[in-house]
């Protein structure tokens, strides 16, 4: 065997698993999903080749609004989480001192010991009717009544920016560090304010790390579950439990398979719209210069 | 106290405290306007801290800073007329070179056609025309460097700092752009603040320098009256090269005798204060100030008792460098001695081993008190 034969045999392998999981646990199944979702149902255990299931879900206003409302309240934490994430992640970075940064690190993965689960029960019980927030509000008198902040939209954005907010913070710590000092320094000298050196050096420089996180965040919520149906209740109308429906409930796989394709791709058409409203490419974003 | 209006920057007894380690301490210069002064030290003697409270990035603990006679204690560093060059330039990576110059004038508020033409005058100055929508990642190192005076010097300032500009470049290209810096220096006619370690890098550019240690200002003055009479130890040490020799003082007058730990009695010249009988001494004496000759060789004529100092060894090595060449001597008490010597028709052709015997005007050799140790 010779060394190029050996050097092409060790690349073979090496990528092997990656390859295997990119078509055992993606292609395939998105393959299998986008079939069923090519199938119409015409009589029992009678299928055609069709469209009918994506026609049905455009007739039907209550599946495109959920779908609608999905992306819009995604959009929206994924904005809130941006506006929350970017200065922990730049007091993690350029603010914090060498010992404290591991520390406040450490602080933000602690939440990632828990399970989903458990920490969307963790806000039951501050958020419910009688729960600990709204014992401490009838004890101090600002409220008569118990009051119930569960079931409601803010509830359901506050509890998913807990869930993904560690999700920003990760890749902007990480653009920042790689950014020097003296470039801030550099930006105040020449004249500029606190607001010019943020909007004019800070942000583009770690805008690689802010779009990471942004369509991570993004798609992290689209496609949450959990959260928003313990948190928003029944009236979380939340696409990936109308899935869930289609599928466990209905047992209409086909219809659930084209509300998947459909999910996909619109969360993608999403972030292909705002990488081209903010001017960014991915290339730039995976691979910075 | 008035302040006289010549100067473009006055520092008055600044001082800055890191906890209990006192990085300035008690520091007083002016500068006058046009002249390009250098800051020399070894790394960690404050020059970089006392930099950054001329900028305006740390407050100074006591003392006063006055920029063409105004005090600019409390004005924050983006109201400051001093611009700074860094140490690995910090040009802004995600702007190409016409936004990188821009910058400064935008944040001040000019105008669009006005940046644009100022920004394109400042880049035929420096010798780049039309490089504005270059990347800075397409620029060599000397051009980034240009850039980034540019993108000061741009704002007009009445200062411009540079922290170890050079550090980062190649030897060949240092060089280079220590004349370069000159020439940009008299072109501009600003006052250039220069901060190094690198003792040429001083001596070539400026008009002034403080060689600074510990803190202090050890001393101010031309690179001449650094090189031929310094003022302490610290600076016959660092400026230039030096032969060291340790004793103690044996007889007083105008000139010194000093008897160093290996029994050799040397005349000198004192350099700085009254040194009393038996006080520790170190003996400086330049390389090119020795002058060598064969062991055997005829004596040059002179008194029984010549002032001269003959110190006997033998060649250990010979460095060559052109012009810069030394020869390495072995003398008493087994020290090496450096001894210019440029080898050409005339000139004795030296062998590691051969005896010689070096000798030294008592002028030459200046004496201060050692550093306690």
């Amino acid at each position: 065997m010779s060394k190029r034969d050996a050097d092409r045999l060790a690349l073979f392998l090496l990528l092997a698993p990656f390859a295997l999981w990119i078509l055992l646990l993606i292609v395939l199944p998105h393959l299998g999903i986008g079939y069923l979702s090519l199938r119409e149902k015409v009589a029992p255990r009678v299928y055609q080749f069709g469209f009918a299931n994506y026609i049905d879900f455009i007739r039907e206003p209550i599946y495109w609004n959920t779908l609608l409302r999905t992306a819009w309240m995604s959009v929206l934490v994924t904005v809130l989480t941006l506006f929350i994430g970017f200065p922990i992640a730049y007091y993690i970075a350029k603010v914090a001192g060498r010992r404290s940064r591991a520390a406040l690190f450490l602080l933000c993965l602690v939440p990632l010991w828990v399970s989903d689960l458990v920490r969307a029960f963790g806000w039951i019980m501050l958020l419910r009717e009688t729960g600990i927030l709204s014992g401490l509000l009838q004890w101090s008198g600002l409220s008569a009544g118990p009051v119930e902040m569960l079931y409601n939209d803010a509830t359901v954005i506050v509890g998913l920016i807990y869930t993904v907010v560690l999700f920003m913070i990760v890749p902007i710590v990480s653009t920042l560090d790689g950014m020097d000092d003296s470039l801030i320094e550099a930006g105040y000298n020449l004249g500029g304010g606190r607001l010019t050196v943020l909007r004019r050096i800070v942000v583009p420089y770690a805008m690689p790390g802010i779009v990471a996180g942004c369509i991570i965040v993004f798609m992290l919520t689209a496609g949450s579950y959990l959260t928003p149906i313990l948190l928003g209740g029944k009236n979380s109308m939340w696409f990936t439990e109308q899935i869930y429906d289609q599928f466990i409930t209905r047992y209409n796989w086909e219809s659930g398979s084209t509300f998947g394709i459909l999910l996909l791709v619109f969360t993608s058409l999403v972030v292909w719209a705002g990488l081209r409203l903010t001017g960014q490419n991915l290339a730039n974003t995976v691979a910075k210069r | 106290m008035t302040s006289d209006s010549t100067n473009d920057l006055e520092c008055e007894r600044l001082t800055k405290r890191f906890g209990a380690f006192t990085a300035v301490d008690d520091v007083s210069f002016e500068i006058p306007s046009g002249s390009f002064f250098s800051i020399l030290g070894p790394s960690g003697c404050g020059k970089t801290t006392l930099m950054r409270m001329i900028a305006g990035f740390e407050e100074p603990a006591a003392g006063d800073i006055r920029i063409r006679g105004r005090s600019v204690i409390g004005t924050p560093a983006n109201k400051r007329n001093v611009k700074m060059v860094f140490q690995h330039l910090a040009l802004f990576p995600m702007m190409n070179v016409g936004e990188n110059i821009a910058y400064g004038l935008r944040c001040a508020g000019v105008g669009r056609a006005e940046v644009e033409r100022r920004v394109g005058a400042v880049l035929e100055r420096i010798g780049l025309p039309g490089v504005e929508t270059k990347q800075i990642n397409q620029l060599s190192g000397g051009q980034k460097q240009r850039i980034a005076i540019a993108r000061c010097m741009v704002l007009e300032p009445d200062v411009l700092l540079l922290d170890e500009p050079l550090g980062a470049l190649d030897l060949k290209l240092r060089e280079r752009m220590k004349i370069e810096l000159k020439l940009l220096q008299h072109q501009f006619d600003t006052t250039f603040v220069y901060i190094t370690h690198d003792q040429s890098e001083a001596l070539v550019m400026s008009d002034r320098v403080a060689v600074m240690n510990g803190g202090r200002f050890e001393q101010i003055g031309t690179p001449q009256e650094l090189y031929h009479a310094p003022a302490t130890g610290f600076v016959a040490g660092f400026v230039g090269d030096s032969n060291r020799w340790r004793g103690r003082v044996r007889g007083g007058g105008e000139l010194l005798e000093v008897e160093t730990g290996d029994g050799v009695r040397l005349r000198c010249r004192p350099g700085a204060g009254a040194l009393a009988e038996g006080a520790a001494v170190e003996v400086f004496v330049r390389p090119e100030a020795l002058s060598l000759q064969p062991a055997g060789a005829p004596e040059a004529e002179g008194p029984a008792n010549s002032p001269a100092n003959r110190l006997e060894g033998r060649v250990d090595s010979l460095l060559f460098n052109g012009a810069a060449s030394r020869v390495l001597v072995r003398g008493a008490g087994d020290q090496l001695v450096e001894v210019g010597h440029v080898p050409g028709p005339g000139v004795p052709e030296l062998r590691p081993g051969d005896a010689v015997v070096l000798g030294f005007a008592p002028a030459e050799a200046t004496c201060f008190a050692a550093a306690s140790a």
